[in-house]
């Protein structure tokens, strides 16, 4: 780990003057940036340690909810707005890490996780394009059971490791951001990035923007939602697919559908194409394969991981199923 | 065969072939006859609230003054040399003692390869940093030391390093097409007996599958470190060690001075699974600690760990059995190929368990070492016999249904009545027992034997079983010390080891029993190079290494006692066969009520203490006898139907391991090999990319281990019979609780779904 | 600059980098909190941080100004074992004892969590108000701390008599 100044910021406006410095990096939780510091991969020369800034957890008058940056893991998994409102939400972070992860874990942070390529992870002993541009990927030819079936590219096949994040991307939250040509929002979906041929470029957030909330829209749905998490092992492990879903059967037919795919994508990939083809479809384990077929019918497997299309279809199959339970 | 193999051959020949009495345990240890004492009963760990305190020092947690803190930079190519190696910039660092390189690295000694000596502990025989070549992708290239680890850790970022890449072996493949003759213990891995593919060809019934088994690392949670010092010409190194009187003598020879010249101790090791032994780390502390003349503490990060100190290698493995109708073998084939680096000597030797588990008409088995440029592979947990029953008791699984019977009822009909390979007769086997107990209560009558016949939900459940087995084993060098005090206390002093394995308690236990003090009066020293003995603490070989030299000092000490006490004693004529200790007063043994106590005795010899050593014998007994633990495990495992994941949710092992002597501590070294077994089972694979032969996985991220969620409640049993011709009746069970586990969930994964997957890990992938 | 260890006010390092983990082992001589990765992967460095379980190889110190913290060390009061550290004895939740400060400091802020109603992975009702503590709810929320030993069942059994017991 490199020497860096540390300085804790109490409001927005000085930790967004602090982290306009060069090489100046927020610091959340730190679960994943002290690990990075310390295996080289990140090397600020100041951390501004936002933890102070606003933690709440509110209702919006439109009938959602915001999250401030800086609430822990835990909290929003226990808040009982979260639990009865949005349950797909805290089901997804209560899968991922273990408790005292979440106990540290911002959300501001866990949005800007990067990702677990063991080839990502090998500073000195591997090439990685996300690492150093222009090196080449290791991964491609190299172990690649956990890497991306979506949206990867030559450049790059590594995963955005969060659970929160694709319960964020099916209720198609908004990031509030502020930096020094002040505040805007961000829509979930533009916030990760795909690979292309830059996959060192991982968000759309500009230098020295900071999260400072995560505003989850009404859904009327919501409610009827969960999220399944496919791992190698029972508990404190990465997924290698996840599905976060949402739905409303009438009379039997799909009214409305939400579903995004973790562990499959460089981004919480948010599954358009089954939305569009399920909605108006009777709500049955046929149109659910057809629809998750749609879905991956442009997967791109690499040598290790064909097997996550399967998964990825007979999950979404399943979860789909369990939510429309005694509507089949 | 060489003239030393034809030496050994024919003494072990002679062993066989002795009469029973000429052999060590051909009279059973009295203690096997006592009823009353500690043995047998749960005792909990009397080093138990030093380690729930957190006030058990552990290796790298002794503070010293002017201690300086270590890190190491690692090669990244796996054969050739350095050619640049810049470490100005490291050395200009704030906080910076000393960085070492091939460069101004002391001169030194190989490390003495494992085997190569009885007290050799190194995992390979290199030279360490001696020079620009490069063994292995991960080889030590520097250390820097620092006054604080984030100083050192920092420095060590900036040394840069450009290599001269040679051709090297780094594919399985390419390695298996010039494997050699694996040879383990000084005997080949060889064994034909009658002509095994004529006899499977002919066969009835058969199988004649291939089985694979990954690189495996230990993953002790306590990383490997040190803290070393030198005192003149006198290193002192707190090590986290299974081996300290190896490590002591193989440190003198690597720095050329006197074995008493270096001392290790080990009191708390944080689990060592047969990795914490000698390499490179404590070697590089101790030369870095001489030149920058300050005392040094070493704690390998958890990517160090994995890439100086080697693991399981993988493994390929035929296994043919050729059957009659009735279940018979006519023939028994295991043989294959394991990689094995090119500078240490571990051909993991998988086919060890079928030496003696079944009665075949013939027999091939041979295992060949293919040498790659790695990291030294080395014991892990049951070495062999892990994954040899995973390929072994899958393949009786498999014949089993060919031959429509059930697997327990054709393991029985294979029951062997002698050895079936050397021909002696087993000093104690009660498998059939084991089998019979554990299919009773594991409620195996209830297993439809038809595949995917049991679904939950989306569930499928399915019943598997499989036999465990490893081998008694006892090393030459077992030594102890007792010494007895005018207070009736006594001290036993062995260097042998306690890294939780339960070994403090159970040996104080036995020791209080042997002399007939109670608990309290009884102290064992260990984990020192100091104290007396060679005693390694693998092959689950420690609790017999330690139980015969003790009992070699007891006698000792006995006879001193009643040649001092003279003739003024009751005891006055008795011979130390003659005589028992109990309640604190050594007895008759035949007139319990002629006694005098120990606190007499010394009053009347005049001393405040007397010290006797004791040597164990020669270990004879298991050439002699086929000395083996056996157990029956048996799994629930359920398989999603949807994701393919697999989840064990009952689990029974039923064992014969002779007598248990603290059913607490043996509990948790049984369910501890099982928990380990599960991980081989599901998910433990170290991930060897062949392109650079390095490994991708070196964190307990991306290596899983199981977790608390991954492991049920698990159900243990055992005969407690004693085996007559062991120390105490009982044998090691640090490892047989590893072996069977991978095939009994294997097994029960098939019964549920129709899938066989003969490639561990069982992970989701395979189950699609 | 200060932060509270077990009660007593200590000195923040100058580093920066120094993780509260090392403020701990190397600095303060209080070795009874493990590191066994430093990455977040295994659970044996945890601590209590205001009550609450964290992992403290991912925090650094000076994040921790004016927090109290409590270690292993801080729940032995006057030389006297924590009932759960008993309880650890008596199951046998442990074997080479690397783990087991972690796993303790670790299911002494797990049984907050429960008695607060924080829900987990296996919790049915997400909306229900109480959490009972079944094994399933136990083993899922202990699943951060590794244990290569296997002492998993004992490590139940003594956070199961504990919990009971304290009710």
């Amino acid at each position: 780990m490199n020497n860096f100044t540390y300085v804790r910021a109490t409001d927005v406006a000085e930790a967004v003057r602090q982290g306009g410095q060069a090489h100046a990096k927020f610091l959340g939780g730190g679960t994943n940036l002290v690990d990075l510091m310390r295996e080289t991969l990140e090397r600020p020369s100041v951390l501004v340690d936002v933890t102070g800034l606003s933690s709440a957890i509110t209702d919006r008058e439109d009938g959602g909810m915001l999250i401030g940056a800086a609430a822990k893991n835990t909290a929003v998994a226990e808040h009982r707005g979260v639990r009865t409102r949005y349950p797909l939400l805290a089901r997804a972070i209560l899968a991922g890490a273990s408790g005292q992860i979440r106990n540290m874990a911002t959300v501001g942070g866990n949005l800007l996780q990067r990702t677990r390529c063991t080839y990502f992870y090998d500073d000195d002993g591997s090439r990685c394009n996300k690492r150093g541009p222009g090196q080449g990927c290791d991964a491609i030819d190299g172990f690649n059971r956990i890497h991306a079936i979506l949206g990867a590219s030559s450049s790059c096949v590594a995963t955005h490791p969060s659970d929160m994040c694709v319960a964020l991307a099916m209720l198609d939250a908004v990031v509030h951001v502020t930096g020094s040509q002040g505040e805007r929002t961000i829509a979930f979906a533009d916030l990760h990035l795909l690979p292309g041929n830059h996959p060192e470029v991982e968000t759309s957030l500009s230098p020295g923007e900071l999260i400072t909330a995560v505003e989850l829209p009404a859904l009327s749905f919501a409610q009827r939602s969960t999220y399944r998490k496919v791992r190698d092992r029972a508990s404190y492990a990465f997924a290698l697919v996840s599905v976060a879903a949402a739905m409303e059967v009438d009379d039997g037919v799909v009214k409305g559908v939400r579903v995004a795919l973790g562990g499959v994508a460089a981004k919480p990939w948010r599954a358009l194409r089954l939305e569009a083809a399920l909605t108006g479809r009777p709500a049955n384990e046929e149109s659910f394969r057809a629809a998750a077929e749609a879905e991956l019918a442009d997967a791109q497997p690499l040598r290790h991981n064909a097997f996550k299309i399967e998964v990825a279809k007979r999950t979404i199959v399943a979860v789909l199923a369990e939510l429309a339970g005694d509507r089949l | 065969m060489s003239i030393k193999e034809a030496a050994h051959a024919v003494m072990k020949k002679a062993v066989q072939v002795a009469p029973d009495k000429w052999m060590p345990g051909a009279t059973p240890d009295p203690l096997i006859r006592q009823k009353h004492g500690l043995i047998g009963t749960p005792v909990s760990r009397l080093d138990g609230p030093q380690k729930v305190s957190g006030t058990a020092r552990f290796a790298a947690e002794f503070p010293l003054e002017r201690m300086v803190y270590a890190a190491l930079n690692y090669s990244t190519i796996a054969k050739g040399r350095i050619r640049e190696l810049h470490t100005a910039e490291a050395a200009a660092a704030p906080g910076v003692v000393l960085v070492m390189t091939h460069l101004n690295a002391p001169r030194m000694t190989r490390v003495p390869l494992f085997g190569s000596n009885a007290k050799a502990a190194g995992g390979d025989d290199l030279p360490i940093m001696q020079d620009e070549r490069i063994h292995w992708n991960g080889e030590p290239i520097a250390v820097v030391l620092a006054e604080s680890q984030e100083q050192a850790d920092y420095a060590k970022s900036l040394i840069r390093v450009a290599y001269e890449a040679e051709p090297s072996v780094t594919t399985f493949e390419v390695a298996k097409a010039s494997s050699e003759q694996g040879v383990f213990q000084g005997e080949p891995l060889l064994l034909e007996i009658g002509d095994a593919e004529a006899a499977l060809a002919a066969a009835p019934h058969k199988v004649d599958v291939v089985y694979r088994t990954p690189r495996h690392n230990h993953n002790p949670i306590e990383l490997h470190g040190a803290t070393v010092a030198w005192d003149g010409d006198e290193l002192i190194v707190h090590d986290a060690s299974q081996c300290v009187t190896h490590t002591a003598w193989s440190l003198a020879q690597v720095f050329d001075i006197e074995e008493e010249q270096v001392h290790v101790t080990s009191p708390y090791v944080g689990g060592g699974f047969g990795s914490k032994t000698l390499w490179q780390y404590q070697v590089l502390a101790a030369a870095a600690s001489r030149l920058a003349g300050r005392p040094v503490r070493i704690v390998l990060s958890r990517e160090g760990v994995y890439r100086i100190v080697g693991g399981r290698t993988l493994t390929e493995q035929r296994v043919a059995i050729g059957a009659q109708a009735d279940g018979r073998f006519d023939a028994l084939i295991q043989t294959g190929v394991v990689g094995m680096g090119r500078h240490n000597n571990m051909p993991e030797p998988f086919m060890l368990p079928a030496k003696s588990a079944y009665k075949s008409g013939t027999f091939r088995l041979q295992v060949e070492a293919a040498r790659m440029d790695m990291v030294g592979n080395t014991f892990m947990r049951a070495p062999g016999e892990a994954v040899g029953t995973f390929a072994l008791e899958s393949a009786l699984d498999e014949l089993a249904v060919n031959l429509g019977m059930d697997p327990i009822e054709l393991r029985i009909r294979n029951e062997p009545d002698k050895d079936p390979t050397s021909g002696v007769p087993f000093s104690s086997r009660h498998i059939v027992e084991a089998y019979v107990a554990g299919a009773e209560r594991f409620g195996w009558n209830q297993r439809n034997p038809k595949p995917g016949a049991r679904r939950e939900g989306e569930w499928l459940v399915g019943l598997g079983c499989a036999t465990a087995t490893y081998p008694y084993y006892r090393m030459p060098g077992g030594v102890a010390r007792i010494t007895l005090t005018n207070r009736g206390r006594a001290t036993v002093s062995i260097a042998a080891h306690e890294m939780g394995m339960g070994t403090a308690t159970t040996q104080t236990m036995v020791t209080a029993d042997r002399l007939g003090l109670a608990l309290q009066c009884v102290t064992v020293e260990y984990g020192d190079s100091h104290l007396p003995g060679v005693v390694l603490a693998g092959g689950s070989q420690q609790t017999a290494s330690i139980g015969a030299a003790v009992t070699a000092a007891h006698d000792a000490l006995i006879t001193e006692l009643l040649k001092l006490a003279g003739k003024e004693s009751v005891l006055s004529g008795l011979d130390s066969e003659d005589v028992i200790g109990r309640d604190g007063y050594l007895c008759d043994i035949h007139k319990p009520d002629r006694r005098e106590s120990y606190v007499s005795l010394m009053a009347r010899i005049g001393r405040e203490q007397i010290t006797v050593e004791g040597t164990a014998p020669p270990p004879l007994e298991f050439t002699h006898w086929s000395m083996h633990s056996h157990g029956a495990m048996f799994c629930e495992a359920r398989v999603s139907g949807v994701t393919g994941e697999t989840r064990v949710t009952r689990f029974l092992g039923s064992f014969d391991c002779g007598r248990i002597l603290n059913p607490k501590t043996a509990a948790s070294q049984f369910r501890g090999g099982i928990v380990m077994g599960l991980g081989l089972a599901l998910m433990e694979e170290t991930q060897f990319d062949e392109r650079k032969g390095r490994i991708m996985n070196p964190s307990l991220a991306e290596y899983h281990v199981p977790v608390q969620m991954d492991v049920p409640e698990i159900d243990l049993i055992w005969t407690d019979i004693p085996d007559p011709h062991a120390p105490m009746g009982a044998h090691g069970v640090g490892e047989i609780g590893i072996t069977g586990v991978g095939a009994a969930v294997a097994n029960a994964v098939y019964n549920a779904t129709g899938t066989r997957v003969r490639d561990l890990p069982i992970t989701l992938d395979k189950m699609l | 600059m200060s932060v509270n260890i077990n009660g007593l006010s200590v000195d923040l390092p100058s580093d920066a980098r120094v993780s509260l983990l090392d403020l701990l082992r190397d600095h303060l001589d209080l070795p009874g909190t493990k590191v066994g990765c430093n990455q977040g992967a295994c659970g044996a460095c945890t601590v209590l941080a205001d009550g609450e379980r964290i992992l403290s190889c991912l925090a650094l110190a000076v994040q921790y100004e004016g927090r109290s913290v409590t270690t292993i060390e801080g729940l032995t009061v006057e030389g006297s074992l924590h009932r759960l550290q008993h309880a650890f004895i008596e199951h046998d939740g442990f074997q080479c004892g690397y783990c087991t400060p972690g796993q303790i400091c670790s299911a002494i802020g797990m049984l907050r969590e429960v008695q607060r109603g924080v829900p987990s992975l296996v919790t049915e009702d997400l909306s229900s108000r109480s959490i009972a503590l079944t094994r399933d709810e136990l083993r899922e929320r202990m699943s951060g701390n590794l244990c290569r030993c296997g002492a998993y069942n004992g490590i139940v059994e003594a956070i199961t008599e504990f919990a009971e017991t304290s009710k």
